[in-house]
């Protein structure tokens, strides 16, 4: 079966760019205080906004700093925040969508209605009335996204609950009188992990662009600690002088995030036995 | 009908009382307590005199379910309370920017659609071909790109480097002296920019969405039926499938709502445009919990609005839809 998966995988070019892609991301973000000697903080005044150049690659910013390695260290914090902020969506997501999917009722009447005031409010503005009230850090900043970007997956999961609820799988679990957890885990989880799977790449990207967001607007990752986000800020106010500032972290976010929609939407069409 | 309609707009309603209660929920779990932030805001109003009237009118000294039911009850009025930041009333002020907000919006909405349908008709009409694929790369990158950075391109581009567009604000610095028209063209210029972008992210969204609800569509039987009987192929598409295949758009342009409103609070930002979305990041990083709420509730009911209208427009295009409810 693998096998098969794997050729099919294979097969798909694009989906194959966005995993190499990301790989060689995931690579750079581990190896990144190998790969660059230079230290992203070190504030170098005399050579402040220099264009791109044989001692700067990616050029300084206004403080000196060099922005090649201020950008590798960046794609450290956006992979981290990608990922921790998922994982807590992926959870609860799963787990409210799979409640209220498979035990119906109140129950489910209760936690789409959660879903759908939830989603009424601009995710945005959802963000920036809670985090604006924390402390500032990576980790207020992992929690919030992932505690405010369950409630789509949520509606998904459930979504697939209900058509699973009636299968005759599942069925003959209960005749077998299996107990509820025993039903969810084995029998049910194991065909959610293909929709589940699928839909937290594509919201890796989209974690990454909120954090880039949120960093840009000062409420993210704090300075010193670099992220794509932050050097997008300096790249604002030094529009008119040093347009490496403003061309680099955008172009890197871009590429993340449309690797990892690629992967997302390749995965989607290799695993899923409908297409 | 009747009863497709009064089922929906009860949901509305416990969805409504939800908001509220969810905007309430968020601003009392506000590390420091409401009144922690609201000593060096205003200078007009002395720090003691602030507290004692935000504690009156948050009835901070009762418990929280009392609070919740007396600030709803101020909102039925339209009550949003004072601003922190001017002591002017948050209705105002918010009324003051939606306008502004909502021509942005309508005219990003626009534009999206007679932008997107097209594409996706085409991508569809011509599946599997260069064109196809081309409306494919540019709704990826119109799903990775991040909005606040094409902004920040686009202002380089047209307000840096070729100095076509004013990088910022609704109108120009002398907009009081110019005549009627040239403060109309003054507007527009200002607007360019921001409703391109704010039109971007919705462009890729869209034509996917029309792309797949043709191929979708040409595949039934009353399309081949068209074909059979020797229509012309453009009037098999646009007649006959196109037709069916744009209903499910206008839910999606309901949904697209708190996006655009939801996206508004960074471009907003950069643009330094005077729209709703600036209005409450502002308020969010001063503080301002009055402006914060009356903005949070307010756009969350416009997205309820939003999709309760598309929610009627589809049951009354879609009789299926509506007729569904009742075989359970």
């Amino acid at each position: 079966m693998w096998r098969f998966y794997g050729r099919r995988f294979l097969a798909n070019r694009l989906a194959l760019a966005g995993a190499s892609v990301l790989l060689f991301l995931g690579l750079a973000a581990v190896g990144a205080p190998v790969l660059s000697r230079t230290d992203p903080n070190q504030q170098r005044l005399t050579e402040r906004l220099m264009p791109p150049s044989v001692h700067h690659l990616l050029g300084t910013d206004d403080l000196g700093r060099d922005v090649a390695a201020r950008m590798l260290h960046g794609g450290r914090v956006s992979l981290r925040v990608g990922l921790v902020a998922v994982g807590i969506s992926v959870i609860i997501g799963t787990w409210v969508g799979v409640t209220a999917g498979f035990f119906g009722g109140w129950v489910d009447g209760l936690l789409m209605r959660v879903v759908d005031i939830m989603l009424c409010f601009p995710t945005l503005f959802l963000i920036l009335m809670v985090i604006a009230f924390l402390d500032p850090s990576l980790w207020t900043v992992m929690t919030v996204i992932g505690m405010t970007s369950w409630p789509g997956l949520a509606r998904l999961v459930r979504g697939e609950t209900l058509s699973l609820r009636e299968r005759d799988f599942v069925w003959a679990a209960r005749g077998l009188g299996l107990s509820a957890p025993r039903i969810v885990l084995v029998h049910l989880l194991p065909n959610l992990v293909v929709p589940i799977l699928v839909s937290a790449t594509l919201g890796v990207g989209s974690a990454i662009l909120t954090e880039s967001a949120l960093s840009f607007l000062g409420l993210g990752v704090q300075p010193p600690m670099a992220s794509w986000g932050n050097i997008l800020t300096s790249g604002k106010d030094y529009l008119h002088v040093a347009w490496w500032l403003s061309v680099f972290p955008g172009v890197a976010i871009l590429v993340t995030v449309l690797a990892l929609n690629l992967l997302g939407e390749g995965l989607r069409d290799v695993l899923d036995p409908r297409s | 009908m009747g009863a497709f309609l009064f089922r929906r707009f009860a949901l509305t309603l416990v969805t409504l009382l939800g908001i509220t209660l969810m905007t309430f929920l968020v601003m009392r779990i506000a590390p420091g307590g409401l009144t922690a932030g609201t000593t060096d805001l205003s200078a007009r109003v002395s720090a003691h005199e602030q507290r004692k009237k935000f504690a009156a009118l948050y009835d901070l000294d009762k418990p929280w379910y009392v609070q919740y039911g007396r600030w709803l009850k101020r909102l039925s009025r339209l009550d949003f309370g004072r601003s922190f930041k001017d002591d002017r009333p948050v209705l105002e002020k918010i009324s003051e920017r939606l306008p502004n907000t909502l021509l942005l919006n309508v005219l990003s909405l626009g534009l999206v659609f007679f932008v997107a349908v097209p594409l996706g008709i085409l991508a569809a009409v011509k599946q599997n071909t260069v064109w196809d694929r081309a409306v494919s790369a540019l709704v990826f990158i119109g799903f990775s790109a991040p909005t606040f950075w094409l902004a920040l391109m686009l202002m380089m581009l047209f307000g840096v480097t070729l100095g076509w567009l004013p990088l910022s604000g609704l109108h120009a610095l002398n907009a009081d002296e110019l005549s009627a028209t040239s403060s109309v063209l003054d507007m527009a210029r200002h607007l360019v920019l921001p409703v391109l972008i704010s039109a971007f992210a919705g462009l890729a969204g869209l034509s996917r969405f029309v792309r797949n609800g043709l191929l979708e569509v040409v595949r039934q039987d009353y399309v081949r039926t068209a074909r059979a009987k020797g229509l012309p192929e453009s009037r098999v598409i646009f007649r006959h499938a196109l037709r069916n295949a744009l209903i499910p758009v206008v839910t999606l342009l309901g949904l697209s709502l708190p996006d655009l409103i939801g996206g508004g609070f960074i471009f907003e930002t950069i643009f330094a445009f005077p729209g709703m979305g600036r209005l409450g990041f502002d308020a969010v990083m001063a503080r301002d919990f009055p402006v914060v709420m009356g903005v949070g509730t307010i756009a969350a009911f416009l997205t309820l609005a939003g999709n309760l209208l598309a929610d009627v427009t589809y049951a009354l295009v879609d009789p299926r839809i509506r007729l569904a409810g009742k075989h359970r």
